[in-house]
């Protein structure tokens, strides 16, 4: 049991900087939501169920710009297609979890907290089932509910916040600096360029698919790239 | 303005997409293996739906009904440069935000 708690804790520590990255993000969906005309329960909603900051502006961008809603959700959901991979990925270390715990760390398991969590499973090889899971929670435990909370601060101030402050361009800016560092490797830029160049070009597509035909287009580019260069 | 019944449909069907898409693995296929060509496609979603949503925007902002703005051009530019520089998510949107705000005051 000792062994267990001590995980949860050393999963608590780890989370606390990414409070860093979660607060403001989670801020600014809060505000342009309510920018957007959602009230602050719908704004809280959004964060609570669905609990993906890029989806939930992808979707909420869509929506302003009144596409279809199956187009909304596609597109919103594709964003979150990387949430498969990191499944994928923690499935051999929490794979015989009770099926209330794989669960639990489903609902929670955003990218910072799969991103600690991983490679923390790969340095500590020797851990526990029951601790590797009770490190995940742990890892979620700072970064959740301040998700939740810095929603609902963006929500209740984003009402007075004057137009002139250009928060049109808050979801291209926000994104934009979530690639930079995500471009490790010749695949990753390889499939960035792709989406940079061919959703502006389909831009005349109806229903704002060019964002699935770049998207997809780039995971074809990138995969093919990686897979040239002998696997990263 | 967005309609309320659309509002909620779309946080429930993403709530409860986002959930499967995170549990599929986790959850439905325990610890058996998974064919490499997906994950090798699962990999690059990321870099690929993020620039593909943000590009349009930086090149045809609705807020100058889609023509081209240096400001918004400038700044897009400076975030993702910054961010590739200094694998920092803030300091990337940091930059971004004092690039526009300072072209669009000196740009009027």
């Amino acid at each position: 049991m000792s062994q267990v708690n001590g995980a949860f804790w050393s999963g608590f520590r780890q989370g606390l900087p990414f409070i860093l990255v979660i607060v403001p993000f989670a801020l600014l969906f809060g505000v342009i939501a309510t920018e957007a005309g959602l009230s602050i329960v719908e704004t809280l909603g959004f964060s609570v169920v669905v609990i993906a900051g890029a989806a939930q502006f992808t979707a909420l961008q869509l929506m302003t710009e009144q596409a279809p809603t199956l187009i909304v959700l596609a597109s919103a959901l594709a964003v979150n297609l990387r949430m498969a991979m990191y499944s994928a990925t923690l499935a051999p270390h929490l794979g015989k979890a009770p099926m209330w715990k794989r669960a639990l760390a489903a609902y929670v398991l955003v990218d910072q907290v799969f991103a600690i969590s991983s490679l923390e499973y790969e340095k500590r090889r020797d851990m526990s089932v029951a601790a590797k899971w009770s490190f995940m929670i742990g890892t979620a435990a700072p970064v959740v509910p301040l998700w939740y909370l810095a929603t609902y601060l963006g929500a209740y101030i984003g009402s007075a916040i004057p137009p002139e402050l250009a928060l049109d361009f808050a979801v291209p800016i926000t994104f934009l600096a979530m690639i930079g560092p995500a471009l490790r490797t010749l695949a990753h830029i390889g499939a960035a360029a792709t989406a940079l160049a061919v959703s502006p070009m389909l831009i005349w597509v109806p229903h704002s698919l060019n964002i699935m035909l770049a998207g997809i287009a780039a995971m074809i580019v990138g995969a093919a790239i990686e897979k040239r260069m002998g696997g990263v | 303005m967005i309609e309320t019944q659309t509002l909620w449909i779309v946080i429930i069907g993403l709530g409860a997409g986002s959930f499967f898409l995170r549990f599929v693995f986790l959850g439905l296929i325990g610890d058996r293996p998974i064919p490499d060509w997906i994950l090798r496609h699962l990999r690059y979603t990321a870099v690929g739906f993020l620039p593909a949503i943000a590009s349009p925007l930086v090149l045809m902002p609705p807020a100058t009904d889609g023509q081209l703005d240096p400001a918004r051009m400038a700044a897009g530019v400076v975030t993702l440069l910054v961010g590739y520089f200094s694998k920092s998510v803030l300091w990337a949107i940091f930059s971004g935000a004092v690039s526009l705000y300072g072209l669009l005051y000196l740009l009027g």
